[in-house]
C-alpha cells in the first residue's frame, strides 16, 4: 500500500502558494473576461499570507492546510475567501492526527472539503464554478480506487480530470456568481474558480505523489 | 493609469486611514482594522444597523455610517465582499441587546459572509436578521427579482432602517421596514467608461468610444444592450422609462429620486439627466417627494450614472426625513 507522511509534507501548502502566486496574472486576466478581474490578485494574497507564516514553521501537511484555511476565511473576502477557506480547514480536519495519510483518507478529505463548500454556496455542477473542476476530480480518484488502482495512478487520474473539469468550463454559461449575469455571453471563457481549484489540486495531488512510500 | 495611490494592495487600508482621521467626529476604528463603527454606537435601546461591501464604491458603504443610519460597516478588498469575520466584527459591535439587522447587497460573496457571520453571532446569543438589496433593473428579469444585484437603492434602505432603529423599533419592525424600503426601490445603470483595480493595472471591461452600455452594474457587470452615446435627455429618457416600466406605479404616487454618478461623471452631467428624469417622472403622474444628485454610491473611476427611484408611503416619507450625521448628509 502506499501512503505519505502527514508530519513531513507541510511544504506541498508553500508550493502551492507558488504556483497561485505565479499565476496571479493570468487568474486576474480570466476573471476579468467575465468577472471583475480580481481573482488572482485576491488569492496571491491570501495564499502569499499563509505562505509567509508557513515559510519556516515546519509543520504538518494539516497544520499547513489549517493555516492556509483559517487565513482565507479571516483575511480574504469575497466568494474565494469563505469557498477555499472551508475548503482547506476541512481538509485539515480529516487530516488532523493522521501520522500517514492513505488513499482512503485522501478521497475521505475531498469529500469533506467539498461537503463544506456546499454547506455555504448553492453551486452545482454545470454552473461554471470551481465545482466542475472538483467534483469530476473526486470522481475520477474514486472511480480509479474502486478500479484497484494505485494511490499513486489515482492521483494521476484526479489531475486529469480536475484539468478536463477546467476546461469544461469554457463551453458551460455561468449560473452562479458574478458571472451568471451575463447569460450567454459568458461561453468561450474559463471559468476564474474553476482553473485556481485545478492548481490546487494539481499541486495537492503532485505534491503527494512525490512524498509517496511503499508501506506494508 | 494615473492614480493616487501608494501601494496597490493597499489601497483600502490606505482609505480607511484617512477617511477615519478626517471623520474621526461620526466614526472610530474598532480592534478589526476592516470595520468603521459609528462614534457612539452601540446605542442602549436601539437595534443596531449593519451593512458591508466592497470598497471602491465610496462614499458607500462607510460614508453611511454615523447617528441615524449605519452602526457599523465591514469594509472589503475593493470591489470584493468583506470577509466573515469583518461582517461577525461589525454585528458584534452593533449589538446593543436588541439585535442586529444587516442591510446588504445581493451578491455572491457578500451573501456567504453574511451567512458565516450570522453563524458565529448566533452562538453569541445575538439574533441577526437580514435584508438583501435588489433594485438593479437590469441584472434579472422581474420573474426572477431575488436574482437582481443591489446598487443605489441599497442606501435609501440604509436610510430608512437606519431611521426606524433609531425610534427604538423591534428588531423584526426595523427588518420589515428595511425591506420595504428596499422593495420600493428600483434603479438602473448607465456606463460611457470602464473603470480600473488599480492592482490590475488595466480596465476589465470595455466600452467603445462613442457608445454607451444601459443597465452596466456597479463593478462593470454588462448591461442589457451598447449602443450608440445619445444625448442627455435621450438617455435620461431610457433610464426612466427602464426604471418605471418595471416600477408600473399608479399615477400619484409619491417618490423619492437619486441619481448618482459613478465616479468620473462630472456633477453638471447629473443635473443635465435630472433635468430630463424630472420631467418624465412628473409626465407619468408620479410626484417627486424628494431628490438626490451627487457621486452617492460609485464604481471607482467609471464614467456613468444611476437613477434610482423609490415609491414612497407615509411611513417612509417620514423615516426619509429623520436627521442623519454621517459623511455623506442624506
Amino acid at each position: 500500500m502506499q501512503t505519505f507522511d502527514n508530519a513531513a509534507s507541510g511544504a506541498i501548502v508553500l508550493a502551492m502558494a507558488e504556483r497561485i502566486i505565479e499565476n496571479r496574472a493570468y487568474l486576474s486576466e480570466i476573471d476579468g473576461k467575465i468577472g471583475d478581474g480580481d481573482h488572482g490578485v485576491n488569492m496571491a494574497k491570501g495564499f502569499g499570507m499563509a505562505a509567509d507564516r508557513l515559510r519556516d514553521a515546519n509543520v504538518s501537511l494539516a497544520q499547513s492546510m489549517d493555516t492556509l484555511g483559517t487565513l482565507l476565511m479571516s483575511e480574504i473576502g469575497g466568494s474565494m475567501g469563505p469557498l477555499y477557506g472551508v475548503m482547506f480547514t476541512e481538509f485539515a480536519e480529516v487530516l488532523e492526527g493522521a501520522e500517514t495519510i492513505d488513499a482512503a483518507r485522501y478521497s475521505k478529505m475531498l469529500h469533506a472539503g467539498l461537503a463544506g463548500i456546499q454547506a455555504i454556496g448553492s453551486a452545482k455542477v454545470g454552473d461554471k464554478t470551481l465545482l466542475d473542476t472538483l467534483v469530476p476530480a473526486i470522481d475520477a480518484f474514486d472511480a480509479a480506487l474502486a478500479q484497484g488502482k494505485s494511490f499513486s495512478d489515482a492521483l494521476g487520474l484526479l489531475v486529469a480530470a480536475a484539468e478536463a473539469g477546467r476546461d469544461s468550463t469554457i463551453n458551460l454559461v455561468a449560473k452562479i456568481g458574478r458571472a451568471s449575469r451575463l447569460g450567454d455571453r459568458s461561453l468561450g471563457v474559463l471559468d476564474a474558480g474553476a482553473t485556481s481549484c485545478a492548481i490546487i489540486l494539481k499541486e495537492l495531488s503532485v505534491g503527494a505523489s512525490g512524498h509517496l512510500k511503499a508501506t506494508g | 493609469m494615473q492614480r493616487f495611490i501608494n501601494d496597490p494592495d493597499l489601497v483600502v487600508e490606505d482609505t480607511v486611514k484617512g477617511f477615519v482621521k478626517a471623520h474621526a467626529d461620526i466614526v472610530r476604528l474598532g480592534d478589526n482594522p476592516r470595520v468603521i463603527i459609528a462614534r457612539d454606537t452601540p446605542i442602549a435601546g436601539k437595534v443596531g444597523v449593519v451593512t458591508g461591501g466592497g470598497s471602491g464604491h465610496e462614499p458607500a458603504f462607510i460614508g453611511y455610517a454615523g447617528k441615524n443610519m449605519l452602526d457599523a460597516v465591514a469594509v472589503g478588498e475593493l470591489f470584493s465582499s468583506p470577509t466573515a469575520k469583518s461582517f461577525y466584527d461589525a454585528i458584534k459591535a452593533s449589538h446593543a441587546g436588541k439585535g442586529v439587522v444587516v442591510l446588504y447587497g445581493n451578491y455572491a460573496g457578500d451573501n456567504m459572509n453574511v451567512k458565516m457571520a450570522t453563524k458565529l453571532a448566533a452562538k453569541d446569543g445575538i439574533d441577526v436578521l437580514t435584508v438583501v438589496a435588489n433594485d438593479d433593473v437590469c441584472s434579472a428579469p422581474p420573474e426572477e427579482r431575488e436574482k437582481r444585484r443591489g446598487v443605489a437603492g441599497e442606501i435609501f434602505m440604509w436610510k430608512v432602517g437606519g431611521a426606524k432603529a433609531a425610534t427604538g423599533a423591534s428588531l423584526e419592525e426595523v427588518r420589515a421596514t428595511a425591506q420595504k424600503a428596499i422593495d420600493n426601490c428600483r434603479s438602473i445603470g448607465v456606463g460611457l467608461g470602464p473603470c480600473t483595480l488599480p492592482a490590475v493595472g488595466h480596465p476589465n471591461f470595455q466600452i467603445e468610444a462613442g457608445t454607451m452600455e444601459v443597465g452596466i452594474g456597479h463593478h462593470g457587470e454588462p448591461g442589457v444592450r451598447v449602443e450608440p452615446l445619445k444625448t442627455a435627455d435621450a438617455v435620461a429618457k431610457d433610464m426612466v422609462k427602464i426604471v418605471l416600466d418595471d416600477h408600473n406605479l399608479p399615477e400619484g404616487t409619491e417618490v423619492a429620486v437619486l441619481v448618482s454618478g459613478l465616479g468620473a461623471t462630472p456633477l453638471n452631467e447629473l443635473y443635465i439627466l435630472h433635468d430630463t428624469i424630472e420631467s418624465e417622472i412628473a409626465a407619468r403622474g408620479l410626484k417627486i417627494a424628494k431628490t438626490w444628485i451627487g457621486n452617492y454610491f460609485t464604481s471607482l473611476e467609471m464614467v456613468g450614472a444611476t437613477l434610482t427611484v423609490m415609491a414612497l408611503d407615509d411611513d417612509l416619507k417620514t423615516l426619509l426625513d429623520v436627521e442623519t450625521r454621517c459623511t455623506m448628509v442624506l
